[in-house]
Order: C-alpha cells, then sequence, then structure tokens
C-alpha cells in the first residue's frame, strides 16, 4: 500500500504537478495563437518572440523594482511588474501591425505572404530582444520559491516520496484560471467579444453588420500581447528565461493550437495540457516509478524513459504530425490548415 | 419617383460590363422581384443597387438622396438591408447572437425589434439559444432574414432566398416576406423560382444580359405569353 502511494506521489512531483503548469503556459500561448489566426487569418510565427518581448520587458522592470526595494513578497516582483510588460508590448504589435500587416491586409494578401511576414516580425524581434536583454539566461525570480518543500511533505507524510510544489507553479495554474474565465467571459458575453466572434465567423457578414475590421483587428493585438506577455512570465518564473528557449516554444504551441483545433479558444486550452502531458510523460524516467510497483524480480534495468528529454521537441512534432493526418480540424473542429 | 430606384446602371466587376442601363426600383411596402435566366445579372444588379460593385453610369437613390458615393456600410446605415444568398449568417453563434449582430450598429435598445423578428419566425424564438450552423436550411433563411431586420430597415434586399429550400418551405418564407412587406418596407428581391416570385411580386422585372427585357406588375408578367414561353417553361 504504502509503495503504490509512493509511486503515486513520484509521479505526481515529476509529471502530474509540472506538467500541469507546463501545460497552463503552453494554453495561454496557444490561445494567443489561435485568437490571430482565428480573426486575422494566419499563422503568427512571430508569437514565440512576442513572448519573449514582453517577458524581457517584464524583467528589466522586475530589476528595476528590486533595485528599488520595490517588492511584494512572498509573491515574485514580476507580478508588479507584469502590467508594465503587457502595454508594452501592446504599443510593440500594434506599431508592427501598423508598419507590417496593416500593408498586406490593404493589399488581400493570402494568408502565405503573412505568415512569410510573420517570419520576419519574428526575426526583427527575435534580435531586438537579444540586442536588449542578450542571449543568455536570465534569473528574476524572487519571493518565496516553494509551497509545498519536499522535506517537509516527507516530514508531515512519513513518506519515502515527497512531494515539492513550487510558488511559480501555483501562480501559473491560478493565472491562467483567471485570465482564461475573463477572456471566455469577453469572447461570449460583452458586444465586442461577440463582434470579434462574428468576424472570426463570417467577414463579409460581419462587415455587412457594421462591424469595424480594424477596430477588431486592434484588440485581437491587444489580447494577443497581453496572453504572450502572461505565458511567457509565467514561462520564464517557472524555469527561467532565454530567448531562444521562447523561439522553441513556438513548436509545441503550435502543437497546442492545433491539436485542439485552430481558431477555437477551448481547443487551444485542451490542446496545451495534451501536448504538455504527452511531452513529460514522454520523457519522463519510469525506473524508480516501477520499482515501487512491480515486485523485485521484475525490476526494470534501465531507466525506462521512452524519450531523451533533449528530444522533447520531436514529441510535439509527431502530435501536429498525427493531428493533421488523422484530423486536421484538431479535437474541437476549428478550421483546417 | 420611388423609394428605391437604381436608375439606368451600367458596370461590372471590374472587367467587361455586366449591367447595362439596367433601371430598377421599388416603393415602400411593395415587393419588386427580379428574374431571368442563369447569367442575365438578377444578383449583379441588386449588388450594384446595394453599392458591392461600381457602376460608372447611372445612380442609385434613396429616399430622394442619391447614395451612389456610398459603401454597403454606410448603405446599411442609410436604411437598407442585405441579405447574401450564401454565408448568410454567423454558423458558430446563436440564433440570438446572430440577430445582436444584426444591430451591432444600433446604439439604442434594440428589444423591441427582436421581439418583433420572433413574433414573425416564432420557430426562432424557440431555438434562440442554439447555434445557427445547426438549423435547417429555412430555419438558417429565417435567422438571415431577421439578422437583416434588425437594423429596422427601410428597404429588405434578399438575394435568392428560397435557394435549396424545399417548396413547402418556400411557400412559408414567401408568406413572412410578404408580412415583411406589410409593414411598409420596400422589398427587393432575386429570384430562381420565377413563377412563384412573380406571384407575390407588385412589380418583375425580367432582366436578360444584364438589360431590362420586361417591366411590368407580377401579374402582368405572369400573363405575358412571350414571358411565359420565353422564362417561365410555358
Amino acid at each position: 500500500m504504502t509503495d503504490i502511494l509512493n509511486a503515486l506521489i513520484l509521479f505526481a512531483n515529476f509529471v502530474l504537478v509540472p506538467a500541469t503548469a507546463y501545460g497552463a503556459q503552453l494554453a495561454l500561448g496557444a490561445l494567443g495563437v489561435t485568437l490571430v489566426f482565428g480573426i486575422l487569418r494566419f499563422s503568427n510565427f512571430a508569437h514565440g518572440d512576442t513572448m519573449a518581448f514582453g517577458t524581457m520587458v517584464v524583467i528589466l522592470v522586475t530589476w528595476w523594482f528590486q533595485s528599488m526595494g520595490v517588492s511584494i513578497h512572498p509573491l515574485p516582483t514580476a507580478l508588479l511588474a507584469l502590467p508594465f510588460g503587457i502595454l508594452a508590448t501592446v504599443g510593440m504589435l500594434l506599431a508592427t501591425d501598423r508598419l507590417v500587416y496593416k500593408f498586406y491586409r490593404k493589399e488581400k494578401s493570402p494568408p502565405i505572404v503573412f505568415v512569410m511576414a510573420s517570419v520576419g516580425v519574428m526575426f526583427v524581434m527575435n534580435g531586438i530582444v537579444r540586442f536588449i536583454i542578450g542571449p543568455n539566461d536570465q534569473r528574476f525570480a524572487d519571493g518565496e520559491r516553494f509551497i509545498i518543500k519536499a522535506r517537509d511533505f516527507k516530514a508531515a507524510t512519513g513518506m519515502a516520496e515527497g512531494l515539492t510544489i513550487k510558488v511559480s507553479q501555483a501562480l501559473t495554474l491560478g493565472i491562467a484560471v483567471i485570465v482564461v474565465i475573463a477572456l471566455f467571459w469577453f469572447l461570449q458575453r460583452t458586444r465586442t467579444g461577440k463582434a470579434m466572434r462574428a468576424f472570426s465567423d463570417n467577414e463579409d457578414l460581419a462587415l455587412l453588420s457594421g462591424i469595424s475590421p480594424e477596430r477588431v483587428v486592434m484588440i485581437t493585438w491587444i489580447i494577443a500581447a497581453a496572453l504572450a506577455t502572461i505565458a511567457g512570465t509565467l514561462y520564464g518564473l517557472d524555469k527561467s528565461f532565454k530567448p531562444f528557449t521562447y523561439f522553441q516554444l513556438l513548436l509545441p504551441i503550435f502543437a497546442a493550437a492545433i491539436v485542439g483545433g485552430i481558431g477555437n479558444p477551448l481547443g487551444a486550452i485542451a490542446g496545451g495540457f495534451v501536448v504538455a502531458f504527452s511531452e513529460v510523460t514522454i520523457t519522463y524516467a519510469y525506473k524508480k516509478f516501477l520499482r515501487y510497483l512491480l515486485p523485485e524480480n521484475l525490476e526494470p534495468d534501465s531507466l525506462v524513459q521512452l524519450l531523451s528529454t533533449d528530444y522533447k521537441f520531436a514529441v510535439s512534432f509527431v502530435i501536429l504530425v498525427l493531428v493533421l493526418l488523422i484530423r486536421p480540424t484538431g479535437i474541437f473542429k476549428g478550421k483546417v490548415l | 419617383m420611388s423609394f428605391l430606384s437604381g436608375e439606368n446602371m451600367t458596370g461590372g466587376y471590374g472587367g467587361a460590363d455586366i449591367l447595362h442601363d439596367c433601371t430598377i426600383a421599388v416603393d415602400k411596402g411593395q415587393i419588386a422581384v427580379i428574374v431571368g435566366p442563369n447569367g442575365a445579372g438578377k444578383s449583379t444588379a441588386m449588388k450594384a443597387v446595394f453599392g458591392m460593385l461600381k457602376i460608372h453610369t447611372g445612380r442609385v437613390i434613396l429616399d430622394g438622396t442619391d447614395i451612389s458615393g456610398l459603401s454597403p456600410q454606410d448603405r446599411v446605415k442609410a436604411g437598407m438591408g442585405f441579405v447574401p444568398q450564401n454565408n448568410n449568417v454567423f454558423t458558430s453563434m446563436t440564433v440570438q447572437e446572430n440577430l445582436e449582430m444584426g444591430a451591432y450598429i444600433r446604439k439604442d435598445d434594440f428589444g423591441d425589434t427582436m421581439h418583433q423578428v420572433f413574433d414573425l419566425f416564432p420557430i426562432l424564438k424557440e431555438k434562440r439559444h442554439q447555434h445557427a450552423g445547426e438549423l435547417s436550411g429555412g430555419q438558417r433563411q429565417q435567422v438571415a432574414v431577421g439578422r437583416a431586420l434588425m437594423t429596422q430597415p427601410k428597404v429588405l434586399m434578399l438575394d435568392e432566398p428560397t435557394a435549396g429550400v424545399s417548396p413547402i418551405v418556400m411557400d412559408e418564407l414567401f408568406d413572412r416576406i410578404i408580412e415583411v412587406a406589410r409593414t411598409g418596407i420596400a422589398i427587393l428581391m432575386v429570384e430562381q423560382n420565377a413563377r412563384q416570385a412573380l406571384n407575390i411580386a407588385d412589380k418583375g422585372y425580367v432582366l436578360v444580359q444584364g438589360r431590362n427585357r420586361f417591366t411590368d406588375t407580377g401579374e402582368a408578367l405572369l400573363a405575358n405569353p412571350e414571358v411565359r414561353k420565353s422564362f417561365l417553361g410555358g
């Protein structure tokens, strides 16, 4: 009995908790991608670097706050800096739209042209971020680090295995829930949100109904900026900030959006968790876990790891390919790419 | 002088002209129907009246004002409602949300108008919380007409409202359209089902190759042997 409990605690500690936090981060990222796809009708490759840009601003403001001794202990100072990061990113995205995408909208360019333009935007943003903050790892998490420490958990329960829950993980989940509720309330209940859904559903009819496309586009960028900055900051708090990692996040985020059904916000959330749990469960080494559950003579010698963590991006790739082959509309019937 | 008239319209989608000196008019409370063979420019004529295509000659008059220079969106604000032939509802939104979106440009309380639409189409009230994409073809057309009515237009333009619905549903839709006309709205409609449409029409326009061929009351056109022979199948 204790063996089973220990196995479950081990599993929760190394798979359940981290994958849930990671899933929430991916979900927030995928929501941004899916909204831009639904309204502007193109896959925004610059989303990962938008996350990096927003997080960079949050980090810079966090350092500034720290230097002034401003703190909201036990919570990380970054939360205080988050609104500033969102504002800066909103400005950045609206400027980008004005300088780049608006031209192609006027030209009525096909979606692939927008995608290529977004690749260009991605490189520029990538450059700006590295130019300002550098390509290296930055740590900016402060405040209390743990809600439950492994040692305390062991002492309290008397179990051999410990469970750790980091403040950043709990924050990620809590903030993600709040953001998602707010977003859905906005899309389902407000006049502007409904106009956005109408525009995404049927652009011509939306125009006929007097919905202003430029306003819808502007609000979409504002929401995308907020989602990207929040997702990026939560990811950075949970792990660390490195511009290249954020660029790489693009793959699991797109996989999440497409698995869920691109253009469908509910799908983006589901997709985020599907991708995160696949990635973590497949790259986890089950040796210790199995040792608790199996009789002694069946104990595995190897690590029982299906895939080395170095290959974790392969998981997103495989999911992406499988979904596009078998069910291109995704779980929740999004648009076919 | 009619309430709405497109006079001597000539123009096309940028290439060769499709409409040639085409005139279409309708008065308040009237139903005007545009019929004609395939490719006669029926929908094009209606789109020209609504400003969805450029006419280089001729003009469109609404209630005494020349609106030839207005965009379709501005024409909606000026009191015109348009129901496109295809994709005329927001499929992923509920019936009620469709109607709300129809009233998007209105700043006042549109609850009364929604009640009127529900009175006109009782089935929509019943299905108000269902997604428009889940409705039958005829019900969808009712949503589409209801959406256009939400701005309280003075003119309602329908592009083949009965395309793809069964004869029974078609009769019912025509009944509703007559009811709408009775409230004093001018109705301009393009129809594939010429005979049935001319039956309810106060005015009929038979177009051939973008030109007015016959213009008369619906009754007279139905009685005209030449129209019967060429366009109504005898």
